[in-house]
């Protein structure tokens, strides 16, 4: 193999690497549905998947299927978010409300949250309520418990040194704490928002009338493996673009974190 | 200015635990002093800066700004700490001009202020960097300054070069006694550093540890024309060796 530097150094980009590795797995599943080794049944090959995805594009499916989903997740987590960000920080600075709250929510957040779903059900019905609650619980806690320990770790100094520059109370919160925490905040929310994704789907799964989970166990119903395929692919392309929104929200907020 | 530090005692811990950190500290700093406080660590220096500051409150005694007790910390206390004291997010330019915007001061009063005092440290053209594109002997020159454009009566100076390299640190000393000089500003210094101490402060307080207090004063009378020429000159040796063994022997009755 020819070492030059122009290869090495294509080669040390972190992305060729990235999109090796995918094209690898995408090679070896040709490969291996090509040849003919595995029932197609079982196994669809690339390009019946691509055919179904296109097919369900065309049929105005995938679209709206994928926006149910998403709405779903975006509703309940920016209600999630939304409550965590306050409570969290009245938990970081308030050694009382910390007190009560903490063991609280430790002990809900080891609650399995899909584990809900029936008490859900039986609540709020078989609507988008359910779905958008049981987002809220599977997310809510640990967003405000990471959200505490950020501000938990403010360092003293940088609140110090407002207050011996005249500083109290609520200016210390948004100029201060606020900024500080911001990088925490939006990894928490990027982390957490995956744990989203997990459990709309299997909200989905469980009861629904469209949306990527729906998709897919209507899809293993009538053993239409090309199509459960589109709906993993489409789930994982939305969610790593959500990834990558909140890593270009943060480089592009917090520049000075880095 | 008048600070009047009068019989402060201070114990953290209730009960059993309860442990005295601070033993009936008085001492009077004036306009235009420098003065510094010289201890090993255990011995409450940061307490009785916390303590003026505002950031503690004293178990016993009373300390005084003009007159006035101190309840809370205010601009008129101005501290700079050991490290991690900037705004990571906020340029050199926008750090000296926290407190003022704290303040509510004029938009054109802080823009000229920061500009005044980035200057007065040597830093108008470090204005637009942020703190991690600073050097530790720039971080501290823009936490001094940050103190400074509120325009407190006394600037308080927690171990500000302890973080620093011996080279950069003996710098920043010149650059602070210069300062001190050029603005006749009052400052009261926290070091456990003799050298430090004698170069720059006109009266020196050694503490012994636990529990903190005064144990010796030393009226420092020496020419500071030119410190480089002090650090070597005999008197000034002679009086550190001095202050370094009354040190040593606090320490050493503790073993």
């Amino acid at each position: 193999m020819a070492r030059s530097p122009a290869l090495r150094r294509f080669l040390s980009h972190p992305w060729v690497l990235g999109v090796l590795g995918i094209l690898t797995v995408f090679l070896v599943w040709w490969l291996v549905t090509a040849s003919g080794m595995v029932d197609k049944l079982f196994l669809p090959g690339p390009g019946a998947v691509w055919l179904a995805g296109t097919d369900q594009f065309q049929r105005g499916i995938l679209v709206a299927d994928a926006v149910a989903s998403i709405k779903r997740v975006f509703i309940g987590f920016a209600i999630s978010a939304g409550l965590a960000l306050p409570i969290g920080i009245a938990m970081g600075t308030n050694r009382t409300i910390c007190h009560f709250l903490e063991p609280l929510m430790a002990l809900i957040r080891y609650m399995p949250a899909p584990a809900f779903i029936p008490l859900l059900i039986i609540y709020f019905g078989l609507e988008e309520l359910p779905k958008v609650m049981l987002i809220f619980i599977g997310t809510f806690f640990f967003n405000t418990l990471m959200i505490m320990d950020a501000v938990k770790f403010v360092p003293s100094e940088l609140v110090e040194t407002a207050l011996t520059l005249g500083g109290r109370g609520l200016p210390i919160l948004t100029r201060v704490v606020a900024p500080y925490i911001a990088p925490q905040v939006l990894d928490t929310y990027r982390i957490n928002m995956a744990s989203a994704w997990n459990l709309v789907i299997v909200a989905e799964l469980v009861a629904a009338n469209e949306g990527l989970g729906k998709r897919i166990s209507l899809a293993q119903r009538f053993l239409r493996t090309d199509e459960i395929f589109v709906g993993l692919i489409v789930i994982g392309l939305i969610g790593l673009m959500i990834d990558l929104g909140f890593r270009f929200l943060m480089r592009r907020a917090c520049s000075w974190a880095n | 200015m008048h600070l009047q530090v009068s019989q402060v005692s201070k114990s953290f811990g209730e009960g059993r635990d309860r442990k005295l950190v601070l033993e009936t500290i008085s001492f009077e700093l004036f306009s235009g002093q420098f003065m510094a406080l010289v201890g090993s660590s255990g011995s409450g220096k940061s307490t009785v800066m916390r303590l003026i500051a505002g950031l503690e409150r004293p178990s016993e005694g009373t300390i005084h700004l003009d007159g006035v007790p101190v309840r809370r910390p205010g601009s008129d206390r101005g501290m700079v700490f050991q490290k991690y004291s900037l705004y990571p997010w906020l340029t050199a330019a926008q750090n000296v001009a926290f407190g003022l915007s704290l303040q509510g001061r004029g938009k054109a009063e802080i823009r000229e202020r920061t500009a005044y005092f980035l200057d007065v440290v040597g830093l108008a053209d470090a204005a637009r960097l942020l703190p991690r594109e600073l050097s530790g002997g720039m971080q501290q020159r823009v936490a001094i300054a940050r103190a400074l454009a509120t325009e407190p009566k006394v600037l308080l100076l927690d171990e500000p070069f302890g973080a620093l390299d011996l080279q950069i640190r003996e710098s920043m000393q010149e650059f602070l006694h210069d300062l001190w000089k050029r603005t006749g500003l009052t400052a009261l210094l926290i070091t456990h550093d003799i050298e430090e101490a004698l170069l720059l402060a006109g009266t020196v307080h050694i503490m012994a540890p636990r529990p903190g207090r005064i144990v010796h004063t030393v009226d420092v009378q020496l020419d500071r024309s030119d410190l480089r020429h002090l650090r070597v000159s005999q008197p000034f040796l002679e009086l550190r060796e001095e202050l370094a063994s009354r040190l040593r022997s606090l320490d050493g009755s503790l073993l």
